[in-house]
């Protein structure tokens, strides 16, 4: 007998009693179900829930991939700077991804495996279908994570993150905040030791701290709020070979992953566009104020107001934010002209909390959940002002 | 209970479960975000209140019958600020530390949603003896949910209990207990959204074990 077979007939013996959703869920998440529809019109598309996620997840193992060979470039770089003089030689060798597999990979397991057996309670416990939304989130999560984060508080944020940040609300579909970013913010404030400074970005600089063989991995962004120069080129921090989060720090890729995304019309284009217009528009004013001379080298705002707009693009979490958390289509605004502005304050904002702020230079998901909240309220006036719109061209007298 | 009747004693005990002020009427939820942060400054906010309700509502039920009602809420603001003003001197004269931990709070009982709305709801309306019950119930509803609040934050968040430690020594070189094996405190649960964070997850607890209180949409 077939493992879909065996399956199936797991999933007909636990019919209406009360774990039936878990075996529905292993059933369907490997397989098509055998049921279809019956009777009356439906419709067929190929893009279902499953698809969608799918997609999304394929968009994203480039990054993926990536940053399991950026976990041990940037390991073995920081021992041996000589090694950055010829990245592409240096870069894709097993020993790099020997310690992608044995950091990166654990958080990826972490991260589906609690997840999912939350969902598997939820489900349990409210009697209906696994929903398919952790498929992404769970892919999301150790992307923006620093590499060394202990598996304990990365398990301790997924419990948080998708019982408080979707359960509560009613599952997938009901959140207000991005489940991923939710997790990422609980993670920030719990642990900041563990996800900020120049120690955590780079495998073990925490362990080698205090010793002979200390190495440090200052992200870009934390550099530049010191004021202090940075060794990276513009296509090292264009192609990732950065220190930063796991999956976060190639541009390109990311890129990739929007192309994919917004081919299958999955991700907004307009909100991954405008919320690259709002960072650069943040990024210019920031530039010009420097160009007035109204902040002068000895601020502590200089480093990263000085920073050409463009370069405010590719460094940080910006571009992943912008790609893969701005369009999330829940959270975000739904309306067309909602996107333009939901996603052009996304990058406004981001860029403004990355200057003002240098506690927190990882503007991007602080701004991403304040827009979420916003969402619902800029979609409300966008609707608001079509109806009133349309009843004067249509001159109708109401009332 | 021998000695209160079945109706006293619901003016005691309906205030801890399926009527606490806090989780069900939601009043009083500013000093349950404010002070919770440790085990200590949630005890004496929730005794301070046991005080100033006891006594406050006594003070107005025996008042009730001569207080105009044009200016009732002035008269109840008089009394309750006396109360807070005794206790609040009582705290910087016996306990300096702590008064300072809690700070304005102290004063801002005055205007804890909690009391005036007991005085203006049962202490206007009742005889001494059942409105100091009443007092006793709301004010011991509230400050055991502040206490839960509390207990969870100070644990999670400073791994102390009253300024113990009981998880062990954080202290890098000198590691014990739990945070030999690589446990850190939670600095979320220091930050005040964690408040209503776990104030909300009580509320969800106790409506999942007493459906009847949800409300119909």
């Amino acid at each position: 007998m077939s493992l879909k077979q065996n399956l199936h007939n797991l999933k007909e013996k636990y019919k209406g009693t009360k774990m039936a959703p878990a075996f529905n869920a292993i059933h369907t998440f490997l397989y098509l179900p055998n049921e279809v529809t019956h009777g009356g019109t439906h419709i067929k598309a190929a893009d279902d829930l499953k698809r969608t996620m799918n997609i999304v997840i394929m968009a994203l193992v480039p990054c993926l991939l990536f940053g399991m060979f950026n976990a041990g470039y940037q390991h073995y770089a920081a021992i041996d700077g000589s090694l950055r003089a010829n990245v592409l030689a240096n870069f894709f060798t097993f020993d790099n991804f020997w310690i992608g597999i044995i950091k990166v990979l654990p958080l990826v397991i972490v991260s589906y495996g609690v997840g999912l057996i939350v969902e598997f309670i939820f489900a349990v416990i409210k009697g209906h279908e696994v929903e398919e939304g952790y498929l992404v989130t769970g892919m999301l999560v150790p992307l923006i994570v620093p590499i060394d984060t202990p598996l304990w508080m990365l398990a301790v944020a997924v419990i948080f993150g998708v019982v408080i940040g979707k359960e509560v609300f009613g599952g997938t579909g009901m959140n207000i905040l991005n489940p991923a970013l939710t997790i990422r913010a609980f993670l920030f404030f719990a642990y900041p030791t563990w996800m900020s400074g120049d120690k955590v970005w780079v495998y073990d600089a925490v362990n080698r701290t205090g010793t002979a063989d200390a190495i440090s991995g200052e992200t870009i962004l934390g550099s530049y709020a010191q004021n202090q120069e940075v060794i990276y080129s513009n296509w090292d921090k264009f192609a990732g070979f950065i220190p930063g989060s796991v999956g976060e720090t190639s541009t390109l890729l990311i890129l990739l992953g929007a192309a994919i995304l917004v081919f299958t019309k999955i991700g907004s284009w307009r909100i991954i566009l405008s919320t690259f217009l709002g960072a650069a528009a943040m990024g210019i004013i920031f530039n010009q104020i420097v160009a007035a001379d109204i902040i002068t080298e000895s601020s502590k705002f200089y480093g990263l107001m000085n920073t050409v707009w463009w370069e405010h693009l590719m460094i940080g979490g910006l571009a992943f934010g912008a790609v893969f958390m701005a369009t999330d289509p829940v959270t975000g605004s739904q309306t067309n002209k909602g996107k333009w502005i939901y996603g052009f304050l996304i990058g406004f904002i981001s860029i403004m909390i990355r200057v003002f702020n240098p506690a927190y230079p990882e503007g991007v998901f602080l701004a991403i959940l304040l827009m979420n909240v916003f969402a619902p309220t800029i979609d409300h006036y966008v609707v608001q002002g079509n109806v009133k719109k349309r009843l004067t061209r249509t001159n109708v007298k109401t009332a | 209970m021998g000695l209160l009747s079945k109706k006293d004693a619901a003016l005691i005990t309906d205030p801890l479960a399926d009527n606490n002020p806090i989780t069900i009427q939601v009043l009083g939820i500013c000093s349950a975000l404010a002070i919770t942060a440790e085990l200590k400054a949630s005890i004496v906010m929730a005794v301070s209140v046991l005080f100033v309700l006891g006594l406050g509502n006594v003070v107005i039920s025996l008042m009730r019958n001569i207080i105009p009602s044009k200016i009732r809420i002035i008269v109840q603001l008089i009394v309750v600020a006396t109360l807070v003003i005794i206790v609040d001197l009582v705290l910087k004269a016996f306990a300096y530390e702590l008064s300072k931990t809690l700070s304005v709070f102290v004063g801002l009982i005055i205007t804890n949603c909690i009391i005036m709305g007991r005085f203006e709801a049962f202490a206007l309306g009742n005889g001494p003896w059942k409105s100091f019950l009443d007092g006793v119930g709301n004010s011991v509803g509230y400050g055991v949910i502040l206490i839960i609040v509390g207990f969870f934050r100070e644990l999670l968040g400073a791994g102390t209990l009253l300024g113990y430690p009981v998880l062990g020594n954080p202290i890098p070189g000198e590691l014990s207990g739990l945070y030999a094996y690589g446990y850190e405190n939670n600095g979320f649960m220091l930050l005040s959204p964690m408040a209503l964070i776990v104030v909300g997850i009580i509320i969800w607890i106790q409506r999942s074990r007493n459906t009847a209180l949800i409300e119909e949409n």
